[in-house]
């Protein structure tokens, strides 16, 4: 076992779907304790959503909320009910850290506002996630990500420009915002560290969603252009694109940004004569007549696998690489070499796949110690090793549904 | 929250944002460029579309809180200063070729020898180690193999990436994130370690949900323009919808979840007359995304498209604002600097660009903490912008050593 960076983090996880879990899972994954605290009155999205294990629709079927719960504890927890509230203070005077993604305002009514929580632990730390953040006029309008994207601007620079408009896969807002949130809230801990202070950290997922498009943005405000779509066209390389390859929906990248680059093109596809053809031998020229040699590299690689076509480019020193598919995630040598799935086994999901973080530690890495929670797979356990309660209390509040 | 904390930031366009990301914290980060400026300084759009190494707007998004300085590290007197600097130092981010660092005697081993507590974060296409890791990329190359591209793009067109390069930021950010991680490590034992980031790796993020369908039930997700898969493998729901001025977002969610949106929206449509018996009478607790029919999921959306057709992004957005319905615009960046949210929270912030005589409005703090102002607090430096700053004020040189470094092209 490595050592545990954050060994002595206590993190309660009020949080759901995307964000917040996987703020928290950074955390759990380097050693934290995480609580992620649920109620069946009040489940994790992510449980109640496709796809589930043999398609049965139970909250600890789904296989879509253990991509961002591994290594945390389960709790159920019923803040509908005043000793459910009770409870949540008794964690927060435990805890170090608290997250949550509630609507602005709610945690303040449950009793548990920041406000609130610094009188409990005044050096608290409280991170709260929404889709606008916790001010201003449209803080309190509800979304999910998949339709924040459109606010942050993705889909007007995602498509062809003679088509409609598509957008970039699923929440892709939720792939940005997590790690902003990882990197201050971990500055929050030694800032409290260094000074005693704890701190209230608003995270709005459309302003960190924004900071992705800042290029776009000072293009606007310099020169007065919108990006707009541009299929997979590069202003400074061709060609660039993907291109179709043998078998079903297989396609291969390539990306020429330079003559050698054409060059080191041109032989592996065993044409050398285009190297000296007026039409492509320069940039300029290529970008001239980008929709024809398109067509040629096209025809060329229509004949391989993707896979072929990249290890040819590649061994030449040219960019390339495979479009993988949601199967080629598991297979992908480069992706299996990372570890990119720690499997663990879940008890009801079986073996299970769980993402490991992007960024390996030499010292301390982060290690998979537990599969993700099922709902309150751990209530008894907190209650009674964190919170000491006796077992006649933790039955009574069980009887009153306070950990419905 | 790193206020005294320093940080040598070695990356091309495959790594600002890291850096970026520590000075947004408040770690004094400092920009070492080869002399002459780098080549990074190429990547557009530029300032005025005058395309000069002073006048990169990528630069500019990426390098704003970061001091400037010119040292060529792969020459022996280089060397010298970087150890120097290094001594202070408790990061150092680097985004060269695997081995590269090593080669120049600067590899994690030599660097932990002269300073233990040092952090080294390398942030390459593919990682450190493996089959790949000498691999070439570019952001296309990265978007489609860190799995994004596969699930984007219209039925049948080829996978798309999004205009503008997100690869690296993708790469940069997650990179400062298990630099934090370290850090918070070095903070409590005083060990530094090598954090190594792979881009294509932090990609796979944007790949949600779909591992799991290929997991669970060894379906391939494939890409859908402006539907979304995903509520089930092979039902696709609306998610862009074209409307009279452009396009809007949103989704048909079901259960009691989605119901009493739905109805809002039906209701409104119907005060104008647009909502059909179909919309008017469905049982919408009743319904349930998991097992809805692909006929009666369209049937659904064709009277909605036309509502939205009927109306603007403005009428839109503000109609689902005050019904409580998760509606947006797709915007531009012009109605994204106009946005009364982002107004109202302050977001937008002038930085002084002295070199340009200008003030450009630059996305805020990623952030709002309590505590401390995540914003911008300098623009990126022009090449060697703290040459002198640095070297003579902060680490004592005299005038005459620089003026002979400077003549060698170390500096």
């Amino acid at each position: 076992m490595a050592q545990k960076v954050f060994e002595d983090v206590k993190v309660i996880d009020f949080s759901w779907v995307v964000v917040g879990p996987l703020i928290a899972k950074c955390l759990s994954d380097f050693g934290a304790t995480v609580l992620h605290i649920e109620s069946t009155t009040r489940p994790d999205t992510l449980r109640t959503t496709l796809p589930y294990k043999d398609g049965v629709q139970d909250l600890d079927f789904s296989g879509y909320f253990p991509l961002y719960n591994s290594n945390k504890y389960g709790m159920a927890l019923n803040l509908q009910h005043p000793k459910g509230i009770e409870i949540a203070k008794r964690l927060v005077a435990w805890s170090d850290i608290v997250i949550d993604s509630f609507r602005p305002g709610v945690m303040k009514r449950l009793g548990l506002g920041y406000e609130d929580l610094r009188l409990i632990k005044p050096d608290i730390i409280m991170l709260s996630t929404t889709m606008q953040g916790q001010t201003g006029p449209h803080a309190l309008q509800p979304g999910f990500g998949n339709q924040l994207v459109g606010l942050c601007g993705f889909p007007s620079l995602t498509g062809w420009p003679d088509r409609e408009a598509v957008q970039p896969y699923g929440a892709y807002t939720d792939c940005i915002a997590p790690y902003y949130g990882i990197a201050a809230l971990i500055g929050a801990l030694l800032h409290r560290d260094a000074t005693g202070r704890g701190q209230h950290l608003d995270l709005s997922q459309y302003e960190a969603g924004v900071q992705f498009m800042s290029t776009a943005l000072l293009d606007w405000v310099a020169n007065g252009r919108e990006a707009g779509r541009k299929g997979n066209s590069s202003p400074c390389a061709a060609p660039h694109g993907a291109y179709r390859c043998r078998g079903e929906d297989r396609w291969c990248t390539i990306a020429i940004f330079n003559d050698a680059e054409w060059q080191g093109l041109c032989k592996v596809m065993g044409k050398e004569n285009l190297i000296y053809d007026s039409r492509f031998v320069t940039l300029f020229d290529r970008k001239k007549n980008e929709a024809e040699l398109n067509q040629l590299v096209e025809e060329w690689t229509l004949s391989f696998g993707a896979d072929e076509i990249m290890a040819k480019l590649q061994a030449a020193g040219v960019p390339a690489g495979v479009v993988v598919n949601n199967s080629d995630l598991f297979e992908d040598p480069q992706l299996k070499e990372r570890e990119c799935f720690w499997m663990m086994d879940h008890s009801v999901l079986g073996p299970f796949p769980h993402p490991s973080p992007p960024f390996k530690l030499s010292k301390t890495p982060a290690e998979p110690r537990m599969p993700a929670p099922r709902l309150g797979e751990h209530t008894e356990c907190i209650c009674k090793k964190l919170l000491k309660m006796s077992n006649e209390e933790f039955t009574q509040l069980l009887n009153e549904d306070v950990f419905k | 929250m790193l206020k005294g904390y320093r940080v040598l930031d070695l990356t091309d366009e495959k790594g600002f944002l890291c850096g970026r990301v520590l000075g947004d914290l408040g770690a004094d980060v400092i920009k070492v460029e080869r002399p002459g400026g780098d080549l990074s300084r190429n990547n557009g759009p530029f300032y005025h579309d005058e395309a000069e190494p002073e006048k990169s707007l990528y630069w500019f998004a990426f390098n704003a809180n970061k001091r400037g300085i010119t040292l060529d590290i792969a020459s022996e007197d280089g060397k010298t200063i970087f150890k120097k600097l290094l001594k202070d130092s408790d990061f150092i981010i680097e985004s060269f070729p695997p081995g590269y660092m090593e080669r120049l005697g600067l590899g994690y081993e030599e660097l932990s020898r002269m300073n233990p507590k040092i952090i080294l974060v390398s942030i390459t296409p593919f990682g450190q180690t493996g089959p790949y890791k000498d691999y070439k990329a570019s952001d296309i190359v990265l978007m489609a193999t860190g799995g994004f591209m596969f699930l984007t793009g219209d039925k049948d067109l080829p996978p798309l990436r999004i205009s503008i390069p997100q690869a690296y930021l993708f790469g940069g950010l997650q990179a400062a994130a298990g630099a934090m991680v370290a850090f918070y490590w070095q903070k409590k034992t005083g060990e530094g370690q090598h954090v190594d980031l792979s881009t294509q790796q932090a990609i796979t993020v944007t790949a949600l949900n779909t591992p799991v369908f290929w997991f669970l039930s060894q379906t391939i997700i494939h890409r859908v323009g402006p539907f979304r898969v995903g509520g089930r493998a092979h039902l696709e729901q609306r998610n862009t919808w074209p409307c009279k001025d452009g396009y809007v977002t949103t989704i048909l969610t079901g259960g009691e979840l989605g119901a009493p949106v739905n109805r809002r929206l039906v209701e409104w449509m119907d005060s104008e007359g647009m909502a059909n018996d179909l919309l008017k009478n469905l049982g919408w607790e009743k319904l349930d995304m998991a097992n809805i029919t692909q006929e009666l999921n369209t049937a659904l959306e064709e009277p909605i498209g036309q509502f939205f057709k009927a109306h603007t992004k403005k009428e839109l957005h503000e109609g689902a604002i005050g019904r409580q319905i998760w509606l947006f615009p797709v915007q531009s960046c012009e109605e994204l600097m106009e946005c009364p949210q982002l107004l109202a929270r302050d977001f937008w912030g002038n930085v002084k660009h002295s070199g340009l005589q200008a003030s450009i409005p630059y996305p805020g703090p990623f952030i709002k903490s309590s505590e401390f102002n995540c914003g911008i607090r300098r623009c990126a430096p022009f090449p060697g912008e703290h040459n002198i700053e640095i070297y003579e004020k902060e680490m004592g040189m005299n005038r005459e050593e620089l003026l002979m470094l400077k003549q060698a092209g170390v500096i």
